[in-house]
C-alpha cells in the first residue's frame, strides 16, 4: 500500500508542477464550453436545453487531454521499466496512476462545471444531478481511457490514436450522463435509472480498465 | 541463492538477437557481459529483468525470497535513467525507495553518490553524469539481491566510478548477484564473463 500511495503522490506532484497536465484539463473544459454560445448564438432557451450535453462533451474531451502522456512519459524516461519491477501488481500500479490522473484532471472539472452551467443558462435545480453524474462519470472516462493510453504507449504521436480508440468506448457514458441531467432538468422520473446505469458503467470500467491496460502494457512492451 | 539461465534466446523484430545463452550464477558472483554493439547485451539484461519475454529457454532463481519473481528481487539500471525532471533529486529517489519497498535512508544513498548537496535541485538541472549517479543511487537506497546494470560506468567521472565499484564490491561481499553489461573493464574481477555475438 505504501508503494501505491507513493506513486499516487508522485504523479499528482508531477501534474501540478511545470509542464504537468493538472488544470490544463479544467482550462480546456472552460474554453470548449465558452465557445459554444458563440457558435450557437445567444438563444438562452436553446443553450439551456443543450447545456448538459455541451458540459459532458467538454468533460469528455478534457479528460482525454492529458491521458496520452499517462504511460508514454514513463515509457520514454524508463520509469515504466522500474514500475513494472515493483512488488506492487501492475494492475494496482495502473490504478494508482489512473487515480492520480482523475484527481488532477477530472476532479477540477467538477468545480468549474457549476460556473459554466450558469453561463449556459441551465436550470439551477438540474445542477446538483449534473454534478453527481459528472462525479460518477468522469472516473469512468479516465478508466476507459487508460486502455487506450496503454495501447498507444510506445507510439510517438499516440494522442490521436488514443482519441480514436477511446471515444467510441465512452459513448455509453455520454448517453447515460446526458440523460441523467436531462431527466433531472425536465423534472421527469428518469434520473434514478440512468444514474444507476452510469454508476454501474463506472464501476465496471474501474475494475476492468486496469486489467485491460496491464495486459496491453505487458504485451506492448516486447 | 542461485540464478540459472538455460538456453535463452531472444528475438526482436523478427531478428534473432542471441540464442543458446546459458549461465549459472551463485550468490556473490558478478558476471560481465561483453560483445559488440547490437550483440544483445541490453536485451539479455531486459530478459532477466522480466521486461522482455525470451523466445525460448528458461530462467530460474533458487533460494530467493519466497513468492517473489526475479524481477521483484532485481534492480535494473539501463540507459534510461527513470528520473522525472520536475521533481527534485531527493523526491526522485524518495519515490523509488518508497515504491520499490523496504528502503533505507534516502539521504544516505544520496551521500553515497555525492548527491546530497544537490538534494533540492530539480532533476532537470543535472548533468548526464549526475543523472546517472542519481539513477544508480537506487541500488544503495533499496536492498535487492540481483543487480542488472547496463553500462553502469558510462558518463561517470573517475571518483563516481570508484564509488560504484566500491558499492558493487560491498553488494558482492554480502552475497548479492550482479550482471553487468560493459565494453570495458568494470573495476573488479568478474567471476565469469559472457561474450555475446559472433565469436
Amino acid at each position: 500500500m505504501n508503494a501505491f500511495v507513493a506513486l499516487l503522490i508522485r504523479d499528482m506532484r508531477i501534474a501540478v508542477r511545470a509542464g504537468g497536465g493538472a488544470l490544463i484539463g479544467a482550462i480546456f473544459f472552460l474554453i470548449v464550453v465558452v465557445t459554444v454560445p458563440f457558435a450557437v448564438g445567444p438563444d438562452l432557451k436553446l443553450l439551456g436545453r443543450i447545456g448538459p450535453a455541451v458540459l459532458w462533451l467538454g468533460a469528455l474531451l478534457a479528460s482525454l487531454l492529458a491521458l496520452d502522456r499517462l504511460f508514454a512519459a514513463d515509457h520514454e524516461d524508463g520509469s515504466l521499466d522500474v514500475l513494472m519491477m515493483g512488488e506492487l501488481p501492475l494492475e494496482l500500479t495502473i490504478l494508482a496512476k489512473a487515480a492520480a490522473h482523475w484527481l488532477t484532471t477530472g476532479l477540477p472539472l467538477l468545480f468549474v462545471a457549476p460556473l459554466l452551467g450558469l453561463m449556459l443558462d441551465m436550470d439551477p435545480a438540474a445542477m446538483g444531478p449534473l454534478l453527481a453524474a459528472l462525479a460518477v462519470g468522469t472516473p469512468a472516462l479516465t478508466f476507459i481511457g487508460l486502455v487506450g493510453a496503454a495501447l498507444s504507449v510506445a507510439l510517438r504521436r499516440g494522442g490521436l490514436l488514443l482519441a480514436v480508440i477511446v471515444l467510441p468506448l465512452t459513448i455509453p457514458i455520454l448517453v447515460f450522463g446526458v440523460s441523467t441531467s436531462e431527466a433531472a432538468s425536465a423534472g421527469r422520473t428518469g434520473f434514478g435509472p440512468a444514474f444507476t446505469i452510469l454508476c454501474a458503467l463506472s464501476m465496471a470500467s474501474l475494475v476492468l480498465g486496469p486489467f485491460a491496460a496491464a495486459a496491453a502494457l505487458r504485451h506492448g512492451l516486447e | 541463492m542461485r540464478l540459472t539461465a538455460h538456453d535463452l534466446a531472444c528475438v526482436r523484430g523478427g531478428r534473432k538477437v542471441f540464442a543458446g545463452v546459458s549461465f549459472d550464477l551463485a550468490g556473490g558472483d558478478v558476471m560481465l557481459v561483453t560483445g559488440p554493439n547490437g550483440a544483445g547485451k541490453s536485451s539479455l539484461l531486459r530478459v532477466v529483468a522480466g521486461l522482455l519475454r525470451p523466445a525460448s529457454g528458461r530462467l530460474s532463481l533458487e533460494g530467493g525470497a519466497k513468492e517473489a519473481s526475479i524481477a521483484e528481487q532485481s534492480h535494473y539500471v539501463g540507459h534510461q535513467d527513470a528520473l522525472k525532471t520536475t521533481l527534485s533529486v531527493a523526491e526522485n529517489l524518495a519515490f523509488w525507495t518508497a515504491f520499490l519497498g523496504r528502503g533505507d535512508d534516502v539521504m544516505a544513498a544520496l551521500t553515497a553518490f555525492d548527491l546530497a548537496p544537490l538534494a533540492h535541485l530539480p532533476a532537470a538541472y543535472l548533468s548526464a553524469g549526475q543523472r546517472k549517479r542519481l539513477s544508480l543511487a537506487r541500488l544503495a537506497a533499496v536492498k535487492r539481491p540481483i543487480w542488472l546494470l547496463d553500462e553502469p560506468l558510462s558518463a561517470l567521472d573517475h571518483a563516481s566510478q570508484g564509488r560504484l565499484v566500491e558499492l558493487m564490491r560491498h553488494h558482492r561481499d554480502r552475497g548479492g548477484l550482479a550482471i553487468v553489461a560493459s565494453h570495458g573493464p568494470i573495476g573488479l574481477a568478474p567471476a565469469l564473463e559472457l561474450r555475446l555475438g559472433p565469436t
